[in-house]
């Protein structure tokens, strides 16, 4: 048996899904549990896929290595991640023209009106809004370009390697120093942050916590691999202004060097990202395999689903003047 | 798209300009401007701005993009 000693702590449970999960974890045998009942984006069902996927990933201090492959467990995150994904289908409505797709999300909307996080932290967000915001984002970005690494063996020809051309910049080209999540965990250093890898889980929402759990859902199933494409290109897409935006709020707060870069850095690879994605990956993929064009939209739509309702939720709990995170 | 090797006779460097926005060289480039200043880019594809709205110009940052006011 391969237990890790060092690495994440085991968060704690949201309910009786969580529970169950966390159980198997510490080699109880997994309880039976109703997915039916579930809110499908809610904190218990989100953390309960979250600890799942994250055997996949570093694993947890303390957890038997092998429950990666556990067949109880196993059997339990497909309950988990049927609720889910019958939920995406069903909010997301479905389309297959991935160029209008496209072109819709290169026209960036502008205004004082519109309404982000980004353009909220932009505008008029404090320091700690923006720590709070690097909290919830650090689910991703300590394993930043990790879950669309799953989609590398799945493709092939020209699609793999323009994947793997905007991969190898995220990881920094092959020089560690570079790597995002690294530039991403001295930014949290500098911002008095614990850049500990899952340090934070138990802070943050459903809500955030979803978001990613699209990106290991897809990236974990060979059969959702146009929409492990579509929520990479989305990503790739759209982050360009956001960092700029998150540039300009953090000069104005009065931020640090690590943090400023980490944006930085996105706004100028983003921009390339997006050139890449769409004439290096999508093009050649839909080419050869056309059938995928539905899926790459549904991966598009239900990212961009996700992340609308975690702003929206940011959000709503700022306005309240009330933490965006869960209690310590 | 350029070729991933080094520029020979066979494979010259390719440079692809795009529709809406950059010119896509493949790296390491250097960008000497008119003013003296070199700019460095290491990424394996660099995206030069061709449409001068750049502020971080000769790199793009997606200025290009069309804008609607909301």
């Amino acid at each position: 048996m391969t237990t890790a000693l060092a690495g994440q702590v085991l968060p704690t449970a949201r309910g009786p899904l969580s529970s169950a999960v966390l159980d198997a974890l510490r080699g109880g045998r997994p309880a039976a549990v109703d997915t039916a009942a579930a809110d499908p984006y809610g904190d218990d069902l989100q953390l309960a896929l979250h600890c799942c996927y994250e055997l996949h990933y570093r694993g947890f201090a303390g957890v038997d290595d092998a429950l990666e492959w556990d067949p109880d467990l196993l059997a339990l995150r497909r309950g988990l991640e049927t609720r889910f994904l019958a939920a995406l289908r069903g909010d997301v409505p479905p389309g297959a023209d991935v160029d209008a797709e496209v072109e819709a999300l290169l026209v960036e909307p502008v205004g004082p009106h519109v309404r982000g996080v980004s353009h909220h932290l932009h505008r008029a967000g404090t320091v700690e809004q923006l720590r709070e915001y690097v909290v919830h984002r650090s689910i991703y970005h300590l394993k930043e370009a990790d879950p669309q690494a799953w989609a590398i063996p799945r493709l092939t020809g020209a699609a793999k390697a323009g994947l793997v051309t905007v991969e190898h910049d995220e990881y920094g080209s092959g020089r560690p120093e570079r790597m995002h999540s690294r530039l991403f965990a001295e930014m949290m250093t500098e911002l008095g942050l614990s850049d500990r890898y899952g340090a934070h889980t138990d802070r943050v929402s459903g809500a955030t916590l979803a978001e990613v759990n699209l990106m290991s859902l897809c990236g974990l199933h060979r059969r959702l691999r146009g929409a492990s494409v579509g929520q990479f290109a989305m990503v790739e897409l759209t982050s360009s202004p956001g960092s700029e935006r998150l540039v300009r709020a953090l000069r104005r707060l009065g931020c640090g060097p690590a943090a400023i870069h980490f944006y930085d850095e996105h706004v100028e690879a983003d921009a390339v990202h997006e050139q890449v994605v769409r004439r290096q990956v999508l093009a050649p993929l839909l080419a050869a395999e056309p059938e995928l064009a539905a899926d790459v939209v549904f991966g598009i739509r239900a990212s961009r689903f996700l992340g609308e309702r975690m702003g929206e939720q940011v959000l709503s709990c700022w306005e309240r003047g009330e933490s965006s995170l869960r209690p310590a | 798209m350029a070729e991933p090797t080094q520029p020979s006779p066979a494979h010259p460097t390719r440079i692809t300009l795009t529709e809406e926005g950059p010119a896509l060289v493949t790296g390491p480039v250097e960008l000497a401007l008119p003013d003296g200043t070199v700019v460095r880019s290491d990424r394996a594809v660099t995206a030069v701005c061709h449409c001068r709205r750049s502020r971080r110009y000769p790199i793009c940052d997606a200025s290009h993009r069309r804008k609607e006011r909301a």
